[in-house]
């Protein structure tokens, strides 16, 4: 059965071999490896899997939690909707993530109607029952997401209900990390969920253009582990491949019809990521003829003087990995999980709350 | 966040998925799907389905890469 064969991935004497076979694999000098997903930095956490590696092999985080990186302004615009009587709806996660004066859920205290859904066709099905209110459905995520925001547009939503697209894509920000010289990246683990739609074909241009090991991987505490034994193993043998570790769920070309149902509703335009201005063709817009389901047109929402992160908070040097949570010095002092400051606290997909939560960090 | 499940019953659009014990209708139009298979996931919508052979062959695999450490 297919769960079992997943569960094999957490299973702890195959880690533990994989642990010995990384020791032969230890680097001559220090190397820095990269991630870009929420959900593989808990993992690492969860497990300790830093506290696993071999002397000189750093793992660090960068932009993954697709929470923390809508900026502060697209943030004010679904507020500024709310305030003015227009249902918005979102993730939960979405919910608390602080704009510049206040999140969604502090726009509900002060009497402004904000659904959290679990799903896209949550916010249609309470548009259609609702015909009397205007629905905002505030599109936030990587392209793991974006496509169901595509099926749901194209699929004639009602009337009432429009979107606020703050999708945004992977590769263009690992190109921006890079770019970062001081990061000093050697190689990316690959996020597995947003390869599944995009495919593993989608970073190619990685090893070509920038010598710069890839490994799509999945999220067992095992295939974290192969995934570095596979970005060691190219730094040892002096080359930079893409491979995938995550073939369960990862094909080269991805998920065809999910990338059809995207570019079909989305034309790819520059966007701006909290804290990291903004990185060229990596944001989505809906196409001109879906223009009167797009919320910015449809409500001429504007807001002025956005501001990102608050004072003192360093969420926007964690998102790229240049530091580590316990660097910031209102980590667990003045942001914590119940009182967070910057979104990176807010988000269960943000690398302070992991930290926070799973702990293991004090010993670093 | 995405969660793998087995698929129950399809009926146009929308199938019946098992979550280890929890069933959820979930919107399949990205997919191609039958019951029985285990498709992933996310936010409402089966983003893909599950390559069982794929997995077992990973494992089989490092389990070889493994196995060749300890003869040698």
């Amino acid at each position: 059965m297919a769960l079992d064969v997943v569960a094999r991935f957490r299973d702890p004497e195959l880690a533990r071999r994989v642990v010995a076979k990384l020791a032969e694999l230890a680097p001559e000098e220090p190397v820095r490896f990269c991630h870009v997903c929420g959900t593989h930095e808990w993992t690492i956490s969860h497990y300790g899997i830093r506290s696993l590696l071999p002397e000189g092999v750093e793992v660090v985080a960068g932009p993954g939690c697709p929470v923390c990186i809508v900026p502060a302004r697209e943030i004010d615009e679904a507020v500024k909707l709310a305030l003015d009587g227009i249902v918005v709806a979102t993730f939960g996660d979405m919910f608390r993530a602080p704009g510049t004066r206040m999140s969604l859920h502090q726009a509900r205290a002060e009497g402004a109607d904000v659904r959290v859904v679990y799903s896209v066709s949550d916010a249609v099905r309470m548009a259609r029952e609702e015909p009397g209110r205007d629905f905002v459905f505030f599109a936030i995520g990587f392209e793991t997401t974006a496509p169901s925001t595509a099926v749901e547009v194209l699929r004639r939503p009602p009337e009432n209900l429009s979107f606020l697209v703050a999708h945004r894509l992977i590769p263009p920000a690992m190109e921006a990390l890079v770019q970062m010289e001081d990061l000093a990246i050697r190689g990316f683990i690959a996020p597995g969920h947003v390869s599944t739609i995009i495919g593993a074909g989608a970073y190619k241009a990685f090893p070509k253009r920038y010598h710069m090991p890839v490994v799509v991987a999945g999220f067992e505490p095992l295939d974290v582990l192969i995934a570095i034994y596979m970005l060691l193993r190219q730094l040892k043998e002096r080359v930079a491949r893409l491979e995938n570790e995550y073939t369960r769920a990862v094909r080269w070309e991805g998920n065809v019809r999910a990338r059809e149902f995207m570019s079909r509703a989305f034309d790819v335009v520059d966007g701006a990521w909290r804290g990291l201005g903004v990185i060229g063709s990596s944001a989505f817009e809906l196409k001109g003829h879906l223009k009167d389901h797009d919320a910015r047109e449809r409500y001429g929402v504007e807001v002025r003087g956005a501001r990102d992160i608050p004072p003192g908070c360093r969420c926007h040097e964690i998102m790229v990995g240049r530091i580590y949570p316990t660097d910031c010095p209102l980590f667990m002092r003045a942001c914590r999980p119940d009182k967070p400051v910057g979104p990176c606290m807010v988000s269960i997909e943000g690398t302070c709350r992991i930290w926070a939560l799973q702990g293991g960090w004090e010993k670093l | 966040m995405a969660v793998p499940a087995k698929v129950l019953e399809v009926r146009g659009h929308k199938a019946r998925v098992d979550f280890g014990g929890t069933v959820r209708e979930v919107d399949v139009s990205l997919v191609d799907v039958r019951p029985g298979q285990y498709v992933l996931v996310h936010a409402g919508f089966a983003i893909q389905v599950l390559d069982e052979r794929a997995a077992e062959e990973i494992l089989r695999a490092w389990s070889e890469v493994l196995e060749a450490a300890l003869g040698a």
